[in-house]
Formats: C-alpha cells, structure tokens, sequence
C-alpha cells in the first residue's frame, strides 16, 4: 500500500511583526512544518513501519525554500518527496480548489491507497483541502480523524473522528480514502540525526505546471485576499505594567477583590 | 440564484446551537441578495427539527428522511441536490466538525468556491468575507469572484435566529447513493477525577510551558491559589494532563469565576471553552497574542519570571 501524505510548510507571525500590503512581511515570518500535517506524516511512517504501507510519499506545494521543511519529513521516516511550484502560483492566494488541481495531478502520477493530510494548516486555517480532494478524486474520506487503524486487506480504515465536547465518532471508512488527522492520533517522533543524514539522500522532486499536465488557467484562484490589518481589540482589557514583582503584586491584589486564595 | 440554503446540524437527537446562528448569517446573506432563505435538514427526527427550525426570517424547509445521523455521503447529496432544485448560489453552513466534513466536498461537487471560518461578511455585487489568519493574530477580507459559493460560518458570530416563522415545510425527496464510509457509533471521552467544570477557579496552562516538569510551577500556582489546573489542547495531547483538564472545543466548556490563562494564545478552538469565564486573566509574552482580545487583566511577560512572583503573593 502506498500512502501520500500532504505537507505544507506554514508561516508563522512573530509577536512583533509589519503588516506589508495584504500579508505580513516576509522578515516577520517565520516558517515550519505544519503542526497537524506532523501528525499525518507520523501516521504515515508508523504504518510503513508495521508493515501495512510500502512507500511513503509526501507532496507539498511550495517554493524552494519549503524543501527545507520537507527534509524534516524526510528525516522522519517518509521515503521521497514531490514538491510543486510554478511561477503562476507565485504571490497569489491559492483557494481549496487550485491546490487540489495541483494535488489531484500528483494523485495521478503516484496512485496512492490512502492519502494524509492535517485537519488544517495554521496559517490559514480553512481546513478544506483534504475533503475537497477526495471529492475530487473520487475517493472516500473522513475529517478530523484522531485514531486510526488501517486494515489494508479489507480494505477499510477504522477511524474516530473528533466531535465537539468530548464526543468521538467511529466510523468505517472504505479504502482509498483520504483522512485529515487532529493533533493527538499519536506522538510526532523528532526526526534523528541518522535520519536527518539520510534525507538528505532522499528524493525530492519537482514539478511545475506542465509537468503536471496543467496550465495557469487551472490554478486560477476565485478568492482573492484584499485586505489585512491587525483586528481592533474589543476588549477592556486592563493590561498590568511593570517588572515581574509589581506586575504579581498587582495581579494578586486583583484576584483577592475577587475572592482567589481567601 | 439569489436564494440561500442553510443545512441544519443535529447530534443525538437534538439540533445545536451553530445551526441558528448559521440560519442569522442566511437570513442576512438572503437579504443582502434579494433572495428566499431555504432550511435544508437531513436525518433524525425531521418533523420535529423543522418545526424547531422555524424561525423568523426561514422562508422554507426542506425535510430529507435518511438515517439517523450525520453521514456525510447523505448530506452532501441531499444539500447538493436541493440547491439545484431550488436554484440556490450560496450554501451556508456551520463551520463545524461535521461541517468541515462535507462543505469542501460539497463545494468542489457544485464547482464553486468555498470560504470557511467566516467571522464577518459584506454582499454587495458580490461576496466579501472576514476571515482570521496566522492564528487570529490579523484579519483579512477576501474577496469572492463570482455569485456562487459555499460559506462555513464560526460558532458564536452570529446571534441565533429566534420566534416563530411561518416557513412552508416540505418532505423532499433525494436519491443518496451508497456510502463507503459508515458510522458504527460514539463515545464519550474524559470523565476522570476532577470535573475541570465544576471549579470556581482555574489556573490554566498552554504551550508557553514548554515542558513537562515546568508543569510543576503552575501546579503551585494553583495550589497557592486554591485553584484547580486546566490546560490547552497540546498539553493533553503530548500526555501531559489527562483529557479531562481540556478546555475547549473539543475538551470542556467551563464558567468559573476566575480564569488564568498561562502561557495560551487564545485560538478560537481554545476560546470557546473559556469565554464564559467571569473574570479572565492572561499571561503572556506576545502582546498581540488574540488571549488579550477576550482578557479583563493581562500581564504581558515571561510565564517563567511572573509566576513564582505569584507564587510568593500567596505563600
Ligand atoms: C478541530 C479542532 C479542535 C480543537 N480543539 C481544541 C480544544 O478543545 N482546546 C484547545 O485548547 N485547543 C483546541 N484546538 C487547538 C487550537 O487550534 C490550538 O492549536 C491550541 O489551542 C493552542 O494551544 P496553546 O495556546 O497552548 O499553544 P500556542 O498557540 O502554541 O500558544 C502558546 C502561547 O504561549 C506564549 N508563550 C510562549 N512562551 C511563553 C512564556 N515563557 N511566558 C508566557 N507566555 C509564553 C506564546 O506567546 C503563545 O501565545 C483545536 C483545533 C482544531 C483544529
């Protein structure tokens, strides 16, 4: 069986940090693996190493700089990665749907089983990709998936899916399917210096639009961003100034009027 | 085309909360475009969710028999099939877990674009829509291109629709193929020692931890406090605490009299197990952190530098 796991390399805004045009600036960013797809590729490796998935693949839209970012998949454990970029994606918001054109052309060179990806990426946050590509492809799936196991010879994946308020859902989930994972299906392992040595070794391809049989027109965003800004704060918030002791002092004055450690 | 279709959300037997603040977005985006708003609900005890679901502004229901509950194969075929009937251009749903399961399926399905999380939207020719990004550190509006779409608006941004409306209620009738991905039950997770629920003051710790044993010092807060410990999301799922010190979305929702957020940055999945709270206290280092928005009192500083000092406040 063979598993594609979707990666991306999220941003991540410092606590000082510019608004420029309609992101935040490049400088004021900082960028890793996202948190949720660290659970996929977890997932993923922990199947190859029970022996139920041959080759683990990941696949990330991105430029150069998110290879960075794929070796950290690569060193823990996925076999080779497919990255893709185009000058055509360069600067735009891409929505749900160009990236599961891009996604939907690599499902076609790799004929995954059972396609991974996080719930959701923190930068963000639509959460949409996943389910929009089972669509897409004509496989089954399930969202927000956070246990998981995988009976390859029936042909089912066995998963809870995470309600609100503490209710988990059990569901069947025919094969191929592709599941979005939530933070706590298992421990994300820390890639190790072996490992960190051996990705480097790994394949890393690259693909551009035509590579994939696609051209500007398909990757074509319906959404456009057209504002940003730092949201007005409708809180009263009474923040409390000074060094750490008066800070407390005056913080513990406060819980008293209210009753705390009486 | 100008006309909205809202899908209402059960579990259990009885419809939640998100399904009339999702019916308030409808309305308003109904508005907004001229249109009718059409209720669509699937599953369950349908005739009694539609007359529930007959609230001011709800032009019309649509009632779909099939099964019991949320499968995902049978909602989307059934809203997908009733905005084609009805000539429907915009699809409103909550941004809920169940919702995040079908909507982006739905939407690819129809062939138009999907926003989610909406907090805040303007129709004016066309969709604008507020969204948060970066972990609700900015805001950002996006701008829609053409007149259909699928929106998944976030709990608690709308007010819930109420009073009774005087919608037309009808049985429709949808062919839903068959499924490859079949609920076979719930469970309930938790339960554990100490009801986080129950306390009239929580002390509660994020990832600003960055440890297990630094655990050790908010525990002693707490102690020194008389409080009991909660915690954020990634706290429980390192092992840290036990899934019954959650709060959150997922975890529980509490209202105690004082809350202490440590070393949380207030992520709306977070947020929506706290915002109850009488009183709400933040630390924290990053003064743009979206705790602040919801807090009374805020000490931006260092967990590591603040807390001790708290400590010996109460020692
Ligand atoms: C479907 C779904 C359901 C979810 N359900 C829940 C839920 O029920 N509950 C929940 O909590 N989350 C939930 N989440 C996760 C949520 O999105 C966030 O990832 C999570 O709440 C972040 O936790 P945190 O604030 O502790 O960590 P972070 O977001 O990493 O924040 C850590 C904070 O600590 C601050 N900090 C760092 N060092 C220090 C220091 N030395 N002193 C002071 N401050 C410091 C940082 O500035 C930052 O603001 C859910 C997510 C999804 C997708």
């Amino acid at each position: 069986m063979k598993v594609l796991v979707t990666v991306k390399e999220v941003a991540e805004a410092d606590d000082d940090f510019a608004i420029e045009g309609t992101d935040i600036a490049e400088s004021d960013l900082e960028y890793d693996l996202n948190e949720w797809d660290d659970y996929a590729v977890e997932a993923a490796v922990q199947l190859a190493e029970a022996g139920i998935a041959d080759e683990v693949v990941t696949v990330t839209v991105g430029p150069e700089r998110a290879e960075e970012t794929i070796r950290m998949a690569l060193a823990k454990g996925a076999d080779r990665a497919v990255r893709v970029w185009d000058e055509a994606l360069d600067g735009g918001f891409a929505d749900v749907a160009s990236k599961v054109a891009l996604f939907e052309a690599v499902v076609d060179e790799e004929e995954p089983d059972l396609i991974l990806g996080g719930v959701q990426a923190a930068d963000t946050g639509f959460g949409a990709t996943g389910v929009a590509l089972a669509e897409r492809i004509g496989f089954e799936h399930a969202a927000v998936v956070n246990q998981l196991d995988v009976d390859a010879d029936a042909g089912v994946a066995h998963v809870h899916r995470e309600l609100e308020g503490g209710v988990e859902e059990l569901t069947d989930v025919d094969l191929p399917a592709v599941l979005t994972v939530q933070t706590g299906l298992n421990e994300p392992r820390y890639a190790s210096l072996r490992g960190i040595r051996q990705a480097q070794r790994k394949e890393i391809a690259a693909r551009d639009l035509s590579d994939l049989g696609l051209t500007a027109d398909d990757v074509e965003s319906a959404l456009t961003i057209t504002e940003m800004y730092e949201p007005e704060s409708e809180s009263d918030a009474e923040i409390i100034e000074g060094d750490a002791g008066e800070s407390a002092g005056r913080l513990a004055e406060v819980l008293r009027d209210k009753g705390v450690g009486a | 085309m100008a006309d909205v279709l809202v899908a209402a959300e059960h579990r259990r037997g009885a419809l939640r909360d998100v399904t009339y603040e999702a019916i308030t977005a409808g309305r308003e985006l109904a508005d907004a475009r001229g249109g009718d708003l059409h209720v669509a609900v699937v599953g369950g005890d349908v005739d009694g969710f539609a007359e529930e679901l007959n609230r001011e502004g709800v032009d019309a229901i649509h009632a779909v028999d099939d099964g019991e509950e949320f499968d995902h194969n049978a909602y989307q075929a059934a809203v997908s099939t009733l905005a084609d009937r009805i000539d429907a251009g915009a699809v409103v749903l909550p941004n809920s877990v169940n919702g995040l399961d079908y909507a982006p399926a739905l939407a690819e399905a129809l062939g138009v674009p999907i926003v989610t999380d909406a907090v805040g939207f303007d129709y004016d020719d066309g969709l604008t829509v507020t969204r948060e990004m970066y972990g609700s550190k900015v805001e950002t509006t996006v701008d829609v291109a053409g007149d259909r779409f699928v929106l998944t608006v976030r709990g608690g941004e709308w007010p819930p629709a109420e009073g009774v409306g005087d919608a037309t209620v009808e049985a429709a009738d949808v062919d839903i193929p068959e499924s490859g991905a079949r609920v076979t039950g719930f469970e309930e997770v938790g339960g554990g020692d100490v009801d986080i629920a129950d306390a009239d003051v929580l002390v509660s710790v994020g990832r600003g931890i960055e440890e297990e044993e630094n655990l050790e010092l908010v525990e002693e807060l707490a102690d020194a406090l008389g409080a009991t410990l909660s915690a954020s999301r990634p706290i429980v799922d390192n092992g840290w605490l036990p899934k019954n010190r959650q709060v959150g979305q997922s975890g529980k929702v509490v209202t105690p009299d004082v809350y202490i957020a440590v070393g949380i940055s207030g992520a709306v999945q977070h947020v929506a197990g706290m915002k109850g709270s009488d009183t709400i206290v933040a630390i924290n280092t990053d003064p743009n952190a979206p705790i602040f928005d919801i807090a009374d009192y805020g000490i931006v500083g260092d967990l590591f530098d603040v807390v001790p000092e708290l400590i010996d406040e109460f020692a």
